[in-house]
């Protein structure tokens, strides 16, 4: 997803002199084309997050189109109070990209987990937080971020994910995308888990169990109207997403569920609320979450059981 | 067009003009504060003349188009001096003085700290958490390079202020970027909201340390008009480095019962006080 990202800013540079990408000291050789659209409009801040922060808010003001890219608790978690005043107080249109983002980089330990960006950052007044769940979603996203002119955070992967959908999909910020169709629960899902989360509505069916899955690209706003008219219907509304289940994806919908007095059980899967201490690769880290294809049919169905 | 003030003015004339407006906005900052009960006196009246200068003599702007994209940036990165800068924005003819009387009032736009540049004209940053504006400012200057401008950005910072990282992150990216349409002014008034400056953080030798980090550095005495003129006048600076004024001030600047006393951070002023005040300023309104 991450050449996914630098081929499309790269082509979009081409055509909106606006355009300006922002590295802290990541991405070496990635952005080498970007570069040679224009060299001013590549910076390295360093490794030095909050200060770039505050730089895209200025350039952003100053009428540039800035995209901060980092890994993705360096672009979030670490320099929350620069997205706060700098760029959402200041509705300054700043686009983040969190890189490697959930446990992409499980490996790397918990420094380089991000399992709490999506909870604080929608917390935000008037930013768009979004999650791809392939590069196609990411590619169109990029390009209603720069549209809409307003702060927004995508949330990406690392490489080598599945194409999900293909080229022809119609894509707006706030509107979920259904993937798959079904009629005893609903999986509503966000960023790049979805490819686990068909092998696990593939294996549920096998077992009669008929799973509707549906893309939640877009955490913030939230498609309320999807959830009125189409996930209130269901038996059951699972939420499941690569992030703490503490105000996520999960916390968005059970927010917005809880106003209603008759509404189907709900429950939110993702890590649990601890460090993840031990070592592992992110397959490891899905296993140990039960959010691998096999952990999650189980769950389901489990929940299923018990309704 | 860009307003040209004080073109026929002598040397003299002008130092002299732009003291009495110092002393006029000192006195309005202190009847302001004592009227709607703001605080963080001593912090604006140290910054005083160097806002004077800028807004009087140095900064390219227009109170009639605030949003000129070739304007000369400003922004008060030690936000906590707002009444001084809007008292200043009102004298230079952003919005009517008589907008003032609502500082403080529910419902406003005149608080403690500047608000976003949306909500009122001449602001271009809302500060007010420390060391945001400096990076915010380094933006706003990479986007004149980049976009082929030649406006220039200036800022003031506090010492205080100074305690925060981002302001030496900040400061080595610019340097790195050889950012010499960048200019920030410390108001180094040696104090910060409970202690000493030197005490709380090891600031000195502060000049030493932005040479350090790469800055062209220039100290004056930042409560003489004729320093901040002769060092402002040396921006932008020949090496293609950006540039720190170290600006060595006096907390309360202007009134000698306020002066290097830290009780002003947050006192406010009683009648009496505003009276004496006047007198010594020698502003009679």
């Amino acid at each position: 997803m991450r050449n996914a990202f630098a081929d499309e800013v790269t082509q979009l540079a081409q055509i909106d002199s606006r355009l300006v990408l922002l590295s802290g000291d990541i991405g070496n050789k990635l952005f080498d084309n970007f570069k040679k659209v224009d060299t001013k409009r590549f910076l390295n801040c360093g490794i030095a997050e909050a200060n770039m922060m505050g730089v895209a808010a200025g350039l952003a003001l100053s009428g540039l189109r800035p995209i901060v890219y980092s890994i993705t608790p360096f672009t979030t978690t670490r320099c929350f109070e620069q997205i706060r005043v700098d760029v959402c107080y200041h509705e300054a249109p700043v686009i983040i990209i969190g890189t490697g983002s959930g446990l992409s980089y499980a490996d790397l330990g918990p420094t380089h987990h991000s399992l709490e960006d999506l909870a604080i950052l929608r917390t935000l007044p008037g930013i768009q937080v979004i999650a791809p769940c392939d590069a196609f979603e990411m590619r169109l996203a990029l390009r209603a971020a720069i549209k809409s002119n307003i702060p927004t955070y995508i949330r990406i992967g690392k490489k080598g994910e599945p194409e999900i959908h293909g080229q022809n999909i119609s894509f707006e910020i706030g509107k979920a995308i259904t993937v798959r169709n079904g009629s005893d629960v609903i999986l509503i899902v966000t960023g790049t888990l979805m490819p686990n989360v068909l092998v696990a509505a593939e294996l549920l069916f096998q077992q009669g169990i008929s799973s509707q899955v549906v893309s939640f690209h877009t955490i913030k706003p939230l498609d309320e109207l999807y959830l009125k008219e189409i996930a209130l219907s269901y038996k059951l509304v699972i939420t499941i997403e690569e992030h703490g289940r503490l105000g996520g994806l999960g916390g968005a919908v059970a927010e917005f569920l809880s106003q209603f007095s008759e509404h189907p059980p709900h429950v939110r899967l993702g890590t649990k609320d601890e460090f993840m201490h031990e070592m592992g690769g992110q397959e490891y880290a899905h296993r140990r979450y039960h959010l691998d294809a096999k952990g999650l049919a189980q769950t389901i169905k489990n929940y299923m059981h018990r309704q | 067009m860009f307003t040209s003030l004080n073109i026929m003015q002598s040397r003299t004339e002008l130092i002299q003009d732009l003291q009495n407006k110092a002393a006029l906005l000192r006195a309005r900052i202190i009847e302001t504060s004592h009227q709607r009960k703001l605080p963080h006196l001593g912090s604006c009246l140290s910054c005083v003349d160097l806002l004077t200068a800028l807004y009087f003599y140095q900064l390219k702007i227009d109170p009639t188009n605030p949003a000129d994209p070739l304007r000369d940036r400003f922004i008060l990165s030690k936000g906590h001096a707002a009444p001084a800068l809007f008292q200043i924005l009102a004298m230079r003819g952003y919005f009517p003085l008589s907008d003032l009387t609502h500082s403080g009032e529910d419902g406003g736009i005149f608080g403690e700290h500047p608000p976003p540049p949306s909500q009122l004209p001449g602001i271009e940053a809302a500060t007010g958490s420390l060391g945001h504006g400096m990076p915010i400012g380094l933006g706003m200057a990479l986007a004149a390079r980049i976009k082929l401008q030649a406006y220039n950005v200036f800022a003031i910072l506090g010492d205080g202020e100074c305690n925060e990282g981002t302001i030496w992150e900040s400061a080595m990216l610019a340097a790195a970027q050889k950012m010499n349409n960048f200019c920030v002014l410390i108001d180094f008034n040696k104090w910060q909201a409970t202690d000493r400056s030197e005490l709380t953080m090891a600031l000195t030798p502060l000049a030493d340390k932005w040479r350090a980090f790469g800055w062209d550095v220039l100290e004056i005495n930042g409560n003489n008009m004729l320093e901040i003129l002769d060092a402002l006048n040396q921006f932008p600076s020949k090496t293609g480095n950006p540039l720190a004024i170290i600006a060595h001030t006096i907390k309360g600047k202007g009134v000698s019962f306020m002066e290097d006393d830290n009780n002003w951070h947050y006192r406010i002023p009683s009648a009496e006080e505003v009276v004496l005040s006047k007198k010594e300023l020698g502003i009679f309104l």
